[in-house]
């Protein structure tokens, strides 16, 4: 056994941070570290930045554009990336669509959208989630009906995050209502959001933040060339995507990131005449992340060398989403905690130099209750692990 | 041993409940929260006609002579319509007059906080305090016959529309003595006094407060001088029960709407309510509130007069603390987590639900503050 990364990976390590440090945007960093609000142009300028070094798609084959590397290597990136404060790429272009099309299209939908997906020229979003089918999915009602050389897309789609900047969608619509086995009567289809019939309408979270949407389709026109793979077979699209890149749903560079700002912040907040760090109620609490975290580390790196040797991990790496997810919230928590009173800061009604990171705070701890919620809830990860992990 | 109300204790607080139905849903809040003040002056009325504010003070000014016990199922039911009006504020700050004010103090506050033309907030808090009421800079200096207050106090709730600031001052010692501290009811845009207002994350109106060179008059000392302290933590004691008899009635609201939900939400053909993991989930959501409910009414009797003394009265104050914010914090997370998605988006009310369960876990001492005390 060995814990420890090669002389090469931390090479790369070095190589990654160094060019991360020289060369996300200073605004872009700050606007990540102090959990503001990204605009698209934000998304847009970090993401062709990225493209141009060559890093923006690990997860493509080198003919697209992927970089090659080995599934640590791409990990050991992840990591960086988010402890550098590097301002996300939306995973639903390179990572998702992306990957979708280089497994199911067609030459001519590779060479269309990969480009454009690669340099961000088309910002893309999710429609999968509708009001009546969260976790259960397969049950979606929304309806494309084909008329000779387009699709006819009537329903609703919901969760559409960042909806309001999103050029296409890739959505799961049901062209045969028919088949009595709901999985089968699916298809997966490309929309250009351009298209008359498309309305998008803001969800604000609790935080007041807009990121999701509601998307409604009225009589919307797709060709047929803009379905991928075959129709009603959309389902075998979707779960490819859903088994496709799990190894970061631990978030340990994140994590990482937000613990060393959690243990300033406490070492420089006073309480009962001492640093908040030196309370030993508050110190056993964060210890108890920190342990979690360590572990949950190590349990990653068990996934990345099971896929380095077999090319495949099982169903139990559901596991890395359900701890990671609680190791987030925790953190957000003890965050909030130590602000304490100064947690109820939220909006400035009349105040000058308002602190509005300050007011952040809670507003995260609030909006990080989608983390066990979103891309399956953490009862859904769990019914995975039961049922197909321990075949219960 | 009794747990129901007496007849008068259920009247009103059937009266309140049907008018806060009636007049306070969700979407009129939602008026009121996005209103200039962010409060309600016709409900602050109500309130004063129904006799809610002068419920816990003593008959001799004019109130009902009642106490923390009588106003449980008054703040349950503010809790239940997560009303944002001054209630709490307001009667923590007139018990503390009407327990350690002068007699003219008791004169010229209490009958105008009865009728509802008399608004209170309460400025312990600093930069520095983090819950601790002996962590106290702001000073007070003496200045012919009155005092000079100079400092600053922070995320003080309901200042922005009070008439008067209970502000705590220190005239002798330094941050962290318990002697030293004094009291003091200074009147909201007195000369010298700076309000940065902003609004918290529950809704509520709040401000950070500058004192500089305030000037008040020898009136304004509210109690001993240097002496503050005890009064002051009686008061917070009360306030910290009324709101943890708030926090039953937002978990009790909270545990409503999810178990409606658990019932008309359908996934895999099936109300998800019929899955054994949520079922479970749900019921220690039930015991969690139950148990918060049980230890309010213990620490209401304590504070009630049922304490041999401030030790005694502290330790149950704290016991109440630590277990409402335990069960605020399991109540709001699982059901926000059982609502899944719509759980945490502006227009559910039970996502305001969980905002107010978590601020209540954070003010008047979060539950690490309260174990420390109740073990001291």
């Amino acid at each position: 056994m060995d814990l420890n990364y090669s002389a090469e990976e931390q090479a790369f390590r070095k190589e990654v941070r160094t060019w991360l440090d020289a060369n996300i945007p200073e605004d872009l960093r700050r606007k990540v570290l102090d959990y503001e609000e990204l605009s698209k142009d934000d998304l847009v300028r970090w993401h062709k930045i990225l493209a141009k070094k060559g890093w923006v798609a690990p997860s493509w084959p080198v003919e697209w554009g992927g970089t090659g590397w080995n599934a640590v290597q791409r990990y050991i990136f992840e990591e960086e990336y988010a402890q550098a404060g590097a301002p996300p790429i939306a995973a639903f272009g390179v990572t998702m669509c992306g990957n979708v099309l280089i497994r199911f299209g067609t030459d001519a939908q590779k060479k269309h959208f990969l480009p454009r997906i690669y340099h961000c020229d088309d910002f893309w979003c999710q429609g999968y989630s509708e009001p009546g089918s969260g976790s259960d999915l397969a049950s979606l009602k929304t309806r494309a009906e084909r008329k000779g050389d387009h699709y006819v897309v009537n329903g609703q789609k919901i969760w559409t995050t960042l909806g309001h900047y999103g050029d296409w969608i890739f959505c799961l619509v049901r062209t045969d209502p028919n088949n009595p086995k709901k999985q089968e009567g699916i298809s997966f289809l490309l929309i250009d959001m351009k298209t008359p019939g498309i309305t998008v309408r803001p969800l604000y979270l609790v935080d007041e933040g807009h990121e999701v949407n509601e998307v409604f389709f009225d009589d919307v026109k797709v060709p047929v060339e803009n379905l991928v793979f075959e129709e009603n077979k959309g389902w075998t699209v979707a779960k490819y995507l859903l088994g496709h890149e799990r190894l970061n749903t631990g978030r340990i560079g994140g994590s990482k990131r937000e613990l060393a700002k959690l243990k300033k912040m406490a070492a420089e907040t006073m309480y009962r005449g001492r640093p908040m760090i030196e309370d030993q109620r508050f110190k056993d609490r964060l210890s108890r992340v920190e342990i979690e975290l360590m572990a949950l580390e190590v349990t990653n790196m068990r996934f990345l060398d099971e896929m380095r040797r077999t090319g495949n991990i099982g169903p139990e790496v559901s596991m890395l989403n359900i701890r990671g997810t609680e190791i987030q919230q925790a953190l957000t928590e003890l965050t909030m905690q130590v602000a304490g009173p100064r947690a109820q800061l939220f909006k400035p009604v009349d105040y000058d130099g308002f602190d509005s990171y300050g007011g952040s705070l809670a507003s995260r701890y609030f909006n990080y209750r989608k983390t066990s919620i979103y891309a399956g809830s953490n009862e859904i990860q769990r019914n995975i692990m039961s049922k197909m992990a321990l075949g219960l | 041993m009794n747990f129901e109300l007496n007849e008068e204790q259920q009247l009103l607080a059937d009266s309140l409940k049907r008018y806060l139905e009636k007049d306070y849903d969700f979407e009129a809040r939602k008026k009121i929260i996005a209103s200039a003040t962010g409060c309600s002056d016709a409900v602050w009325s109500t309130f004063a006609e129904m006799g809610l504010l002068g419920l816990a003070l003593s008959d001799a000014q004019g109130g009902f002579g009642g106490g923390a016990g009588d106003l449980h199922s008054v703040m349950d039911a503010l809790g239940q319509a997560l009303v944002v009006e001054p209630f709490l504020s307001t009667v923590t700050v007139a018990h503390l007059i009407d327990r350690a004010g002068s007699e003219a103090q008791k004169k010229s506050v209490l009958p105008a906080v009865i009728e509802g033309k008399c608004k209170l907030a309460l400025a312990t808090e600093e930069a520095q305090a983090r819950y601790d009421l002996t962590q106290v800079s702001t000073s007070a200096k003496r200045d012919g016959a009155g005092w000079v207050l100079d400092g600053a106090k922070v995320a003080v709730v309901d200042a922005p529309s009070a008439d008067h600031i209970l502000v705590s001052a220190r005239t002798s010692g330094k941050a962290g003595d318990a002697d030293g501290i004094s009291l003091f009811l200074v009147a909201r845009g007195a000369a010298g006094m700076t309000l940065k207002t902003f609004r918290t994350q529950d809704n509520a109106r709040a401000a950070d407060l500058t004192l500089k060179g305030v000037k008040v008059g020898a009136d304004a000392l509210v109690g001993a001088e240097g002496k503050g302290l005890a009064a002051l933590e009686e008061a917070v004691d009360f306030g910290t029960v009324l709101q943890c008899s708030e926090a039953v009635g937002v978990m009790q609201s909270a545990c409503d709407a999810t178990l409606e939900y658990l019932k008309t939400r359908k996934q895999f053909g099936v109300a998800i309510g019929s899955f054994q993991a949520l079922q479970h989930r749900m019921v220690d959501m039930i015991v969690s509130t139950e148990q918060a409910r049980s230890i309010t009414y213990l620490a209401a009797s304590k504070v009630d007069g049922g304490a041999a003394d401030a030790a005694e009265r502290k330790r149950f104050v704290s016991a109440a603390k630590v277990k409402i914010s335990e069960a605020a914090r399991h109540v709001g997370q699982e059901a926000v987590q059982m609502h899944g998605g719509m759980g945490i988006t502006l227009e559910m009310k039970v996502a305001h639900s969980f905002k107010r369960l978590t601020m209540i876990g954070l003010t008047f001492g979060d539950a690490d503050h309260h174990l420390e005390r109740f073990a001291a």
